[in-house]
């Protein structure tokens, strides 16, 4: 399938693909954003009787509670369009049948086994569109002895040992951000989407996919399991060390809980950094020399470099160490990531209005494609907004018939 | 992780080393803990699947091979600084005129443009850069990262989500494309939370160590047990009430649910909870938590399906059993060491595709001979003086 390329920086590489919706909160909303953003069109599929738990999530617009007035629901669900369906409705059935029949993909994270009872399980699926990829997201996976306790972020990512890792070593495990493991899966769950539909292109085959935050997890850990099966080690938090980089922390500098980071690998980033810094007597201590010398002396190292960075703003710690291409940064908090020049450049926050929450930010994707565009052409949608659209036009129902079942509480 | 992650979904993936060694080999864990870089950890863990070959592009004849093997490749994966595989006359523009269809994935910490993108860059940068740290760690100490590096697989795995979205592209119009990955970029997606409060308010979320800024105010996601920590958040409604009933009913065993008895979980709204309301929960809660081991606790979460997750160390999680009933861990072969070690399997499961890992990390040079004499049609006696040369 080849088609003539006018402009192709025009081109949405998915559009035409069709994505049905059916997961809830951070991780299933976050791998169809990325699809909506390519130019698939995903319906987010929702009930009144049992609301999204991001629409429900502080904070809100004008602190003011309100199912359309909530950031986080808006943050996962730009350029979607927004249905709502009562599933256990009897006369949902017809309905479900047809928007499957719709789609070329869809995306769930129901408890494992459930779908089977709303006539959504794989079997079911493929039976009525031959060809469908369906990616099913779970906390644990759907088999196993542990695949029915239910998981979130914030239990997940102790399970799956991140807040092991995060902290200080003679202190207790600190949190790091929210639902950490919803985070890391999102990108995988995209690539096997892809490949699906690469396989499909191929083969005419579609295939269920199943992706659990258990395992997706460990992929980020790697070294340290094998330092474990390999060596019996068992690596633990410790702040911000490395074995490989002394001074590498983050230090304070000028104003209120100012930081940047240091990281000096090298013996040559050494003494860049030691010019940096203007060469003070300190830094000519032989001690200091070596990367085991600084490693052996790492605590009376990160006070000689404090006493230095805390002098100084975190932006003129980084700018002059980069200029001398020693690896540093400043600690940037929310307000420095909205006014960072280089994400300024990137366009990484574009503004969109959505009818409550008025004019609202909303972040681009990663990584940017030369021929593909990106567009964020809707703000998320409020609840059951495009019920109309979606039944009558894309399903192709009569008026009569949408009204009978909007009178009847099928599109609750 | 980029190039690992296509290998598991099936893709045949050639890593190019320069004659000098790959320096993730200099990175350790090392097996035995001996540094060699034919024994670095770090290597085995994101190289698994891949072919392994040596070359020196920064030689004219070396730059002719690249190009060559570009010529039959369908994505080039890289994290060089921006800027150097164009001056060595291989960038995306030179690429594409010796094969149209290619994907350049170019990994960088700031990305191809920009004010910084010439920074140097590394994941204690990108996670101070990308926003983590500000939040992370506690208040009378400086901000954390996470100990286990994070920002360069987090990277990869978005670089392959890009990859195979210009993948499809190609399938459709028949033509390459350049991916532009920023590592600071995927960062700063996940601070979405702290966005939604600065976004909302004006707010700037902070650090405040077992605690996150969620709804209403700061509430405890970390909790410490007998003998480590656990993942729980004090939630009511629909989510929360029946975790906090039946922790009231075990408490109660116990005689130590005074606090919490009788307490209307179904209607506690997080939200509006006063900080006095909220500190007797807390420590009704964390008193309870101290008595009572990880896995004490996680059984009887398992049991009542209570949200509650121990706080598994990586030992605990290779020994987990899910993940044994699941076959998750695979004992790789190290013929050369004369043992195998276990390792995680491929990250999906699929009714079509088989995603596994199917061979450890590539030696150094491994696969010269195979790849160069076997598949690109180099005389045994030219691949001796290229070896001779130094450029492979």
């Amino acid at each position: 399938m080849n088609r003539e390329v006018e402009n192709k920086s025009d081109i949405f590489p998915l559009e035409g693909v069709k994505v049905l919706d059916l997961s809830t909160q951070y991780m299933g909303p976050n791998v169809t954003r990325v699809l909506a953003a390519f130019g698939a069109e995903v319906i987010r599929v929702e009930s009144i009787h049992q609301h999204e738990l991001t629409r429900v999530s502080a904070p809100y617009k004008d602190n003011l509670v309100g199912i359309n007035r909530s950031f986080v629901f808006a943050a996962s669900n730009t350029s979607k369009y927004g249905i709502t369906l009562n599933l256990k409705h009897p006369s949902s059935a017809e309905v479900v049948k047809r928007l499957i029949s719709w789609a070329d993909i869809i995306v769930e994270n129901f408890v494992p086994g459930s779908a089977k009872k709303y006539g959504l399980d794989y079997e079911q699926l493929r039976e009525l569109k031959p060809g469908i990829i369906v990616l099913s997201l779970s906390a644990q996976g759907p088999t196993g002895p542990y695949s029915m306790h239910r998981g979130y972020g914030f239990n997940l990512l102790a399970l799956c040992g991140f807040s092991h890792f995060t902290g200080w070593p003679d202190r207790e495990a600190v949190a790091p951000i929210g639902a950490y493991t919803d985070f890391l899966c999102p990108s995988f769950s995209v690539g096997s989407i892809l490949a699906a539909m690469d396989h499909r292109l191929r083969t005419g085959k579609g295939q269920h996919i199943d992706v659990s935050q258990l395992e997706i997890s460990p992929q980020f850990l790697i070294p340290s399991i094998l330092d474990y099966t390999a060596n019996g080690r068992i690596q633990t938090r410790c702040g911000n060390r490395s074995e490989y980089a002394a001074p590498h922390g983050a230090f304070r500098c000028q104003g209120d809980d100012r930081w940047c980071v240091i990281a000096v690998y090298s013996d040559k980033e050494w003494q860049a950094f030691c010019r940096v810094v203007g060469s003070p007597e300190w830094t000519k201590d032989p001690k200091f020399n070596t990367l085991r010398g600084r490693k052996g002396n790492e605590d009376e190292l990160d006070k000689l470099v404090e006493a230095w960075t805390v002098l100084l703003t975190p932006e003129q710690v980084m700018t002059r160490m980069q200029a001398s291409e020693v690896a540093s940064g400043v600690v940037q908090t929310i307000k420095d990531l909205v006014n960072d020049p280089q994400l300024k450049h990137r366009e990484r926050f574009q503004i969109l209005e959505h009818p409550e929450l008025g004019t609202h930010i909303c972040e681009n994707l990663a990584f940017r494609l030369s021929e593909c565009k990106v567009e964020w052409k809707r703000p998320a949608p409020c609840l059951g907004e495009h019920n109309e659209l979606v039944y009558t036009k894309f399903l192709g129902m009569s008026e009569e018939e949408f009204i009978e079942l909007l009178n009847d509480g099928v599109f609750e | 992780m980029c190039g690992k992650i296509l290998s598991e979904l099936g893709a045949d993936v050639i890593k190019v080393e320069s004659p000098g060694g790959d320096p993730a080999r200099n990175i350790g864990p090392f097996y035995h803990n001996i540094p060699d870089p034919e024994k670095s950890l770090y290597w085995f863990a994101y190289n698994t699947n891949k072919r392994g070959i040596t070359l020196n592009i920064e030689s004219s004849r070396g730059r002719e091979i690249f190009k060559q093997l570009v010529s039959r490749a369908d994505f080039v994966i890289e994290s060089f600084p921006p800027g150097y595989l164009s001056d060595l006359g291989l960038g995306y523009r030179q690429l594409s005129e010796i094969n149209p269809k290619i994907i350049l994935t170019s990994i960088t910490p700031f990305g191809q443009t920009g004010p910084y993108k010439d920074y140097k860059g590394c994941d204690l940068v990108a996670m101070a850069m990308g926003g983590f740290m500000y939040v992370c760690g506690d208040a009378d100490r400086p901000p954390v990262r996470i100990s286990a590096e994070q920002a360069y697989p987090i990277a990869g795995a978005e670089a392959a989500a890009g990859s195979l979205i210009a993948n499809h592209y190609r399938m459709l119009i028949g033509e390459g494309q350049w991916v532009d990955v920023s590592i600071q970029e995927c960062i700063a997606r996940w601070m979405f939370m702290e966005l939604c409060f600065w976004d909302a308010s004006g707010e700037i979320p902070v650090r405040a160590g077992p605690y996150r800024r969620r709804m209403g105010t700061y509430q405890r996601d970390i909790w410490p047990c007998k003998d480590g920590h656990l993942g729980f958040r004090i939630l009511g409604g629909r989510l929360g009430a029946e975790t906090l009933h039946a922790l009231t009913e075990w408490m109660d065993s116990e005689n130590m649910a005074e606090s919490l008895k009788g307490m209307d979980f179904e209607s506690l709204d997080m939200s509006k909870i006063t900080p006095p309301e909220l500190k007797e929960l807390e420590n009704a809660l964390g008193q309870f938590f101290l008595r009572h081991t990880k896995e004490e606790i996680y059984r009887k979460a398992v049991e009542k399906n209570l949200l509650i997750g121990p706080g598994y160390t990586p030992e605990e999680l290779v020994e987990y059993e899910q993940l044994k009933e699941r076959n998750f861990w695979t004992e790789l072969k190290y013929p050369e060491l004369d043992t195998t070690i276990k390792q995680p399997e491929g990250f999906l499961r699929s009714s079509e595709i088989h995603c596994s890992i199917r061979r450890r990390a590539p030696l150094f040079g491994e696969h010269n001979d195979e790849i160069y004499g076997q598949e690109l049609g180099v005389t045994k006696q030219e691949l001796a003086s290229l070896k001779t040369e130094g450029i492979i």
